[in-house]
């Protein structure tokens, strides 16, 4: 089985863009399944559903949602393989900088919003760096010059990926997405590991402390000045 | 050097094959393309843009040369083939607009002298002059749309370059297009506007996600372009009056008939 994992920041315009491209993966008669993660609300599964392909929901609440996705991916796989699925398609909530779900045999791609400026692909991190195809949506609002700015900057940060144009709204580059989706990936989940750790910050904000002065907080910690220390037993 | 883009037919959305064999377009060519929504245009152009091989859901063809092109040229990104601009695009870059062109000419490895020379150009297709030092964000539609006409002829290296829908966009489009074709772009321009359509030499008209036919600009159409076009400047010059804050004097004669001539001219 495929596994696709698309991932990008909130809004950026992954469902639009795979909404078109599911339509041509459905021509191809492809049987599909999705997985979608947010963190406290969407109506992505419905939108997934309306179009006839199964879709699990899973809300992070209350755990970092890339760590969720992590987590709770042999599940969404369990869930593809009962719907006798030959690609499972993984929608991340809007993911922070820090976090790329990647694994090593699953195909990675970035939605990334052109309108977000020219720096964005210099902020974003690994999700960005690590993807094999990135796909550049809302170049239709901006100018020429802008999309061979950010396109030139995204080449920077990932230099061996494939880049689609692509658009929500008109479907553009969804015909050339399927064909990546399709290329067969040899995932297997026994022994699937991610392409970028997590980061490893283990606080005790993690655990639910509220107070902000900093002699209530142990753990991995970093402060303004790049000085990074383990305070704690 | 692309000298030429070949588009080999392929299917309609039903599935029968297109009427025609191959379509050649060559540099410097500017090229229309009409049909209603939904009958394929932008199918069209993405096939181009994707450098098809049979491959989409048109099953067309596209050849650059006469040679069906290498792989690094589909799937380098660096090498993108088409180039675009609609009037839906803002810039929104928040910097002025000298150092964006320098910023845009360093990303295409162009010499930056060349962004005098950009603006110079924009400011022939705009009746607001632009200065290199005023901020993007704060430039007019108009203003908008005449650096990007001005900066994909002289920094963007794509040599196709597609116009999608320019009609409302406040500059001077046949001075736009001519601008183009002459720096040996193919133009491909999608459009429903009289004057942009009559103004090439022929227009490939969509239907059902095919190509129904190429219609080859007809003489009469020609002239009838001339006249829009004479119009369309005095509009123009109607338009910079009225953004002036002057009284707009001007007399329109017509005796009725599209072969001979109109008179309407602005006196300033
Ligand atoms: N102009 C333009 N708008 C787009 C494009 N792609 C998406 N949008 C719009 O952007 C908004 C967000 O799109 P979604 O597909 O819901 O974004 P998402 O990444 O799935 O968002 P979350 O799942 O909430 O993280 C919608 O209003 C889309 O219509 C595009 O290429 N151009
Ligand atoms: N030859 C074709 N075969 C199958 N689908 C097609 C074909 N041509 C166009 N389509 C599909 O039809 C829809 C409308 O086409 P589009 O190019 O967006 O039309 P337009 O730009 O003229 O409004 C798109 O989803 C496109 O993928
Ligand atoms: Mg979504
Ligand atoms: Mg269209």
């Amino acid at each position: 089985m495929n596994v696709v994992i698309v991932a990008g920041t909130p809004g950026a315009g992954k469902t639009a863009v795979l909404l078109h491209t599911l339509r041509h993966l459905l021509e191809q008669q492809k049987l599909i399944s999705i997985a979608k993660v947010d963190c406290l609300y969407t109506d992505d599964h419905i939108r997934f559903q309306k179009i006839g392909i199964p879709t699990l929901l899973g809300l992070s609440k209350d755990m970092c949602p890339d760590h969720f996705t992590i987590f709770n991916l042999s599940e969404m796989v369990e869930f593809a393989q009962k719907n006798n699925s030959d690609m499972l398609i993984v929608e991340t909530a809007g993911l922070c900088h820090r976090c790329a779900p990647y694994t090593t045999n699953s195909l990675g791609v970035c939605v990334i919003d052109a309108t977000s400026g020219p720096n964005t692909p210099l902020k974003v991190g690994p999700f960005l760096s690590t993807a094999n195809v990135v796909a550049i949506t809302k170049g239709d609002i901006i100018s020429q010059a802008e999309r061979e700015i950010f396109r030139e900057r995204i080449l920077e940060m990932n230099p061996g990926c494939r880049i689609i144009e692509a658009n929500g709204l008109t479907g553009k580059g969804a015909a050339e997405l399927a064909n990546y989706f399709s290329e067969s990936s040899g995932f297997d989940c026994e022994t699937e590991e991610l392409r970028h750790n997590a980061p490893f910050s283990i606080c005790t904000l993690c655990v639910g402390e509220t107070r902000i002065l900093k002699n209530y907080h142990r753990g991995v910690l970093r402060h303004m000045d790049g000085i990074h220390e383990y305070t704690g037993e | 050097m692309v000298q030429s883009i070949s588009i080999l037919a392929g299917q309609n959305k039903d599935g029968n094959p297109e009427h025609f064999k191959r379509i050649d377009i060559l540099r410097g060519e500017i090229v229309g393309v009409v049909g209603p929504t939904g009958s394929g245009k932008s199918a069209l152009v993405e096939d181009i843009e994707q450098l098809a091989q049979s491959d989409t859901p048109t099953h067309r063809k596209i050849l650059i040369n006469n040679m069906i092109p290498e792989q690094d040229m589909r799937f380098n990104p660096k090498k993108k083939l088409v180039a675009q601009l609609s009037q839906n695009m803002n810039f929104i870059a928040d910097m002025s607009v000298e150092e964006f062109l320098l910023l845009h000419s360093r990303c295409r490895n162009k010499n930056p002298n060349l962004i005098e020379k950009v603006i110079q150009h924009a400011n022939m297709l705009t009746g607001e002059p632009i200065k290199k030092e005023m901020n993007l964000t704060v430039l007019s539609g108009g203003q908008s749309r005449s650096l990007m006409v001005a900066d994909v002829a002289f920094i963007s290296d794509s040599p196709v370059v597609l116009i999608d829908e320019i009609e409302n966009a406040g500059i001077k489009k046949h001075e736009a297009l001519q601008l183009l074709s002459g720096y040996g772009k193919i133009v491909l321009v999608v459009t429903h506007d009289p004057l942009l359509a009559l103004l090439t030499r022929r227009r490939i008209i969509m239907e059902n996600g095919g190509i129904k036919k190429i219609f080859d600009t007809t003489g009469e159409e020609r002239l009838l372009c001339d006249m829009l076009y004479r119009i369309d400047k005095e509009l123009f010059k109607v338009r910079e009056m009225v953004r002036q804050g002057e009284e707009v004097s001007a007399c329109f004669k017509w005796d009725g008939s599209y072969s001979n001539h109109v008179d309407f001219v602005v006196q300033n």
